[in-house]
């Protein structure tokens, strides 16, 4: 099978606006006959379901959560990228775009990424005409920062907490739209399956996570806007309920998942402190604008430094590694997080990690505050300082941050094509839920970017040319398929309360995220990836014959939620590995030992590598069947990615 | 540390429920609050004892999601939320006494949990400008003084946790009313609908059954992102100069 992209021919900045020509329009009057099923609320599903509305579309959102505005996209911190080139430092669409397919290291398409650089600066806009308060400057104007892999100051912000006020925002339209009418909200509800009707997306089956109930819905289009799958690998920086159940279930209805290897480890975040740990916390990028990375010369003064016979203010200067700025002279502290993260493993790995554990290095303010004054620093980076003092109860002004690298966001997901339609027809997937924008390696501040391109900007015209060609008359609910996906749903939920073994679901968890990080997490090769997934194999086997799930399917049950969402991780880890194990190459984050450049740095493979991987389910126990879609560059050309 | 937890149980909203008294040991001084309660629900499913229920997602202190009402204060002994509480600010040998957020608008749930959709609703009267997607003006067309600009954007720090209701006697949502009406008055965008959304906003608080202002400011005081009692000043102004005047001449 051929995967077709459907990515528009003709100069690439064309290309998008040929294609919004091309599209077909639905008459307003006939909008309100469709029905469209937005599940999750974060920027990518609240903007889509908001702006489906507004056209006159009938949205039904859903969200696990007991409100739209918790969705995880309110925990990014540092900002969004948009070509506004307002600080007259050469930024263009252009050199967003190069930027980003750099960054992914020539593993995304072009078509896509310059599409998303373009609409960036419709973003920004939007944003600002809801009332989101961005960072200004005296004169009133709107503020900027660079952040980490850019040369150009284009990522606006709100303090620390940029995807708190665009998800407000997202969710205030979204708000509006429900009081419309033209939005119905099912908030602490959980999607269990896509029903699929001859070929076509044609609803999902829901689980009530108060009451329990299964219920079926039925609609002309679903869009999954679920988010990412770093909770894999147990700890991450995702919030506690972010899982890839929507997408895994879609996945198994015929929706191709790409590039699942992709995952991107996130540099500055603060240590693992104990085996008690339920989440690791995000320090943001942008702290490495001032921050300056560094740890002891010698593998002695880190030693007593873990010993704490002596504290990081003793080392003299002469005898401090700021790593990053020796290596790469002129990206310094802000290269990308990628490289940023490799090269603290590699530190730590000589023995000259900082802390107890011996995994985390030094990201020291001090002459940041030095040069600016504590209040500018304090005005820059206030509340994560704050945050920082509250977990580790140490203060960063007076002492350096310790950080290390964690799981934050993946690149890989659903496949979809130039409309951000599935293999499946009638099933879209946005925002991180899809593959399509970050290649191998995803930038600082994009993926608000894209999660509000996809919503504001993409899905309105993409979703009504498919709808145009769509009956008005929707598929009953007592539709055979409907029937057999609630039946699964509730065969499924009686064998995990039936199951009644004595591990506890976090059990499980724990060690499949222990699995995943060691042997497919900031470096693999193919010796652990071959005995991670004979590992994951009988840790499955295991689950569904001693998992322990208390209660009854007809209440609220956390630890039922949850065996759900780590059953499919299971599944998942097991085709994160067979991506990993095939792509014989390092590109963006993932990184095979056996494949580097003599410097350690990632080292391609183009002529056999540069393709979309789609992977393709084949039935419970089988191998999946690997689809190419290859990557075709016409106006970018591949180069080994340097930021020396 | 070993710690004692006085934990309210209550299996659904028409049952009663109770406190329930659990033994806690080997609690490390850098667990987060949260996490010393997945241990005690590690412990609990253990003995196959149905664990205690309570809402939490981000663990960032952002999201919102997570409540409790610990030791007579919302989100416990710091102006911060509860995920962030960490261990080390108890002692070994403590008694800790858990209860879910109180008040007539946050019904219980199950547990700890309370449903909080009331919050949405308020929103959905008037928190937003209207706006549709595309067609706006560039970004830059409209400068707004920094001061403004933080000042809004300090009462758009709101994460909608329901702290300030559980902090007052009266359960009033006023302080997280007013923060939404505040941020978007203040901004040139949504002073065009100042009016409208101020009476709206607060019609529908009523509506949801909150209690009126104590002027107290225990909300102010409690609330994990410190937004300012001044709002509620503003509120009212907004909402009596609504009173005196139509925007629809």
């Amino acid at each position: 099978m051929k995967l077709d992209s459907k990515i528009p021919s003709g100069p690439l900045a064309e290309k998008w606006t040929k294609h919004k020509f091309n599209v077909k329009l639905v008459n307003p009057a006939n909008k309100r006959k469709y029905e469209i099923i937005v599940v999750g609320t974060g920027l990518a599903g609240a903007s889509a379901a908001a702006s489906l509305a507004e056209l006159g579309y009938n949205v039904k959102a859903f969200c696990f959560q007991d409100s739209p505005r918790r969705a995880h996209s309110i925990a990014a911190q540092g900002g969004i990228n948009a070509a506004k080139n307002y600080q007259n430092d050469g930024d263009s669409v252009f050199r967003l775009f190069y930027d980003t397919i750099k960054g992914g290291d020539y593993r995304s398409r072009e078509g896509n990424v310059f599409r998303l650089a373009e609409v960036s600066v419709n973003i920004i806009d939007q944003c600002v005409a809801q009332g989101v308060p961005f960072a200004r400057e005296y004169g009133g104007l709107l503020a900027n920062r660079s952040f980490g892999g850019a040369q150009v100051s284009r990522t606006f912000y709100a303090r620390g907490q940029t995807g708190q006020q665009l998800l407000l925002g997202a969710y205030s339209a979204l708000s509006r739209q429900v009081a419309n009418g033209k939005v119905k909200l099912y908030p602490r509800t959980e999607m269990m399956d896509v029903v699929v009707v001859d070929g076509k997306a044609r609803g999902i089956i829901t689980r009530n996570l108060i009451t329990g109930a299964i219920e079926s819905h039925s609609a002309h289009a679903v869009l999954l806007c679920t988010g990412g799958y770093g909770n894999v690998f147990f700890l991450s920086t995702n919030a506690m309920g972010s899982n890839v159940t929507a997408a895994w279930r879609a996945h198994k209805k015929g929706a191709f998942f790409s590039n699942p290897c992709y995952t991107q480890i996130h540099p500055t975040c603060i240590p693992v402190s104990g085996d008690h740990q339920s989440k690791l916390t995000l320090m943001s990028e942008s702290l490495r604008n001032d921050g300056r990375v560094w740890v002891p010369k010698t593998q002695e003064m880190a030693e007593k430094l873990r010993k704490k016979e002596i504290a990081p203010k003793d080392i003299k200067e002469e005898e401090r590694d700021y790593y990053l700025e020796t290596k790469y002279p002129s990206f310094g502290n802000l290269v990308p997080r990628d490289v940023a993260s490799r090269n603290a493993k590699y530190v730590c790995d000589e023995g000259r990690g900082v802390n107890e554990t011996g995994e985390a290095v030094f990201l020291d303010f001090r002459d940041a505050i030095k040069r600016d004054g504590e209040d500018a620093v304090r005005g820059k980076y206030g509340n994560l300082f704050d945050m920082y003092q509250q977990i580790t109860g140490e203060n960063p002004y007076q002492t350096p941050m310790k950080i290390y690298p964690a799981v934050h966001y993946t690149m890989g997901g659903l496949w979809v094509d130039y409309n951000l339609m599935t293999s499946v027809p009638g099933l879209y997937a946005l925002g991180e839920a899809n593959f399509s924008d970050h290649g191998a390696n995803r930038l600082g501040a994009s993926a608000l970017m894209q999660g509000l391109a996809d919503g504001y900007f993409v899905a309105p015209y993409t979703v009504g040319d498919y709808l145009a060609n769509l009956p008005y008359e929707k598929i009953a609910e007592d539709h055979p398929e409907f029937k057999k996906a609630e039946d699964d749903v509730k065969a499924r939920v009686k064998q995990l309360l039936t199951i009644n073994g004595d591990k506890t679901v976090d059990h499980f968890h724990k060690k499949l995220g222990k699995i995943m990080w060691n042997h497919c997490g900031m470096a693999r090769n193919a010796a652990g990836l071959t005995k991670a997934k004979e590992m994951i194999r009988s840790l499955k086997e295991e689950f569904w014959s001693n998992v322990k799930v208390l209660g009854t399917g007809e209440e609220l049950n956390l630890s039922l939620e949850k065996a759900h969402r780590v059953a499919d991780f299971l599944e998942l880890g097991e085709l994160m590995i067979d991506d990993a194990l095939h792509r014989n190459e390092s590109c963006g984050g993932h990184f095979r030992d056996e494949y580097q450049t003599p410097e350690g740095e990632a080292l391609r493979d183009d002529e056999n590598f540069a393709y979309v991987a789609a992977w393709e389910y084949q039935g419970d126990g089988k191998d999946e069947v690997l689809h190419k879609e290859e990557l075709v560059f016409e106006n970018v050309k591949l180069t080994q990615r340097s930021y020396k | 540390m070993n710690l004692t937890l006085k934990v309210w149980r209550q299996r659904n909203p028409s049952e009663k429920g109770g406190f329930k008294t659990y033994k806690i040991s080997g609690i490390s001084a850098d667990m987060s609050f949260l996490e010393m309660l997945d241990v005690l629900n590690e412990d609990l499913s253990d003995k196959g004892e149905d664990p205690v229920h309570f809402d939490h997602d981000c663990r960032e202190g952002i999201c919102g999601m997570c409540s409790l009402y610990i030791n007579g204060q919302p989100h416990g002994p710091h102006q911060t939320t509860t995920c962030q509480l960490h261990m080390r600010s108890f002692k070994d040998g403590d008694t800790i006494t858990i209860e879910p957020w109180r008040a007539n608008a946050f019904p219980i749930v199950k547990d700890l949990v309370v449903d909080r959709s009331s919050f949405d609703r308020i929103i959905q009267s008037g928190g937003y400008v209207s706006v549709n997607t595309g067609g706006v003006p560039d970004a830059n067309e409209i400068p707004i003084p920094k001061v403004i600009a933080d000042e809004s954007f300090d009462a758009a720090t709101c994460i909608g946790c329901g702290a300030c209701v559980a902090a007052c006697k009266n359960a009033s949502a006023m302080l997280f009313v007013s923060a939404k009406i505040s941020q978007l008055a203040l901004l040139p965008q949504g002073k065009v609908e100042k009016r409208e959304r101020a009476e709206k906003m607060v019609a529908q608080m009523d509506k949801e059954g909150f209690g009126a202002c104590t002027n107290t400011g225990a909300c102010s005081a409690e609330c994990p992102k410190e937004i300012k009692l001044s709002n509620i000043a503003r509120m009212n102004r907004e909402y009596f100069s609504a009173s005196l005047s139509t925007e629809n001449v």
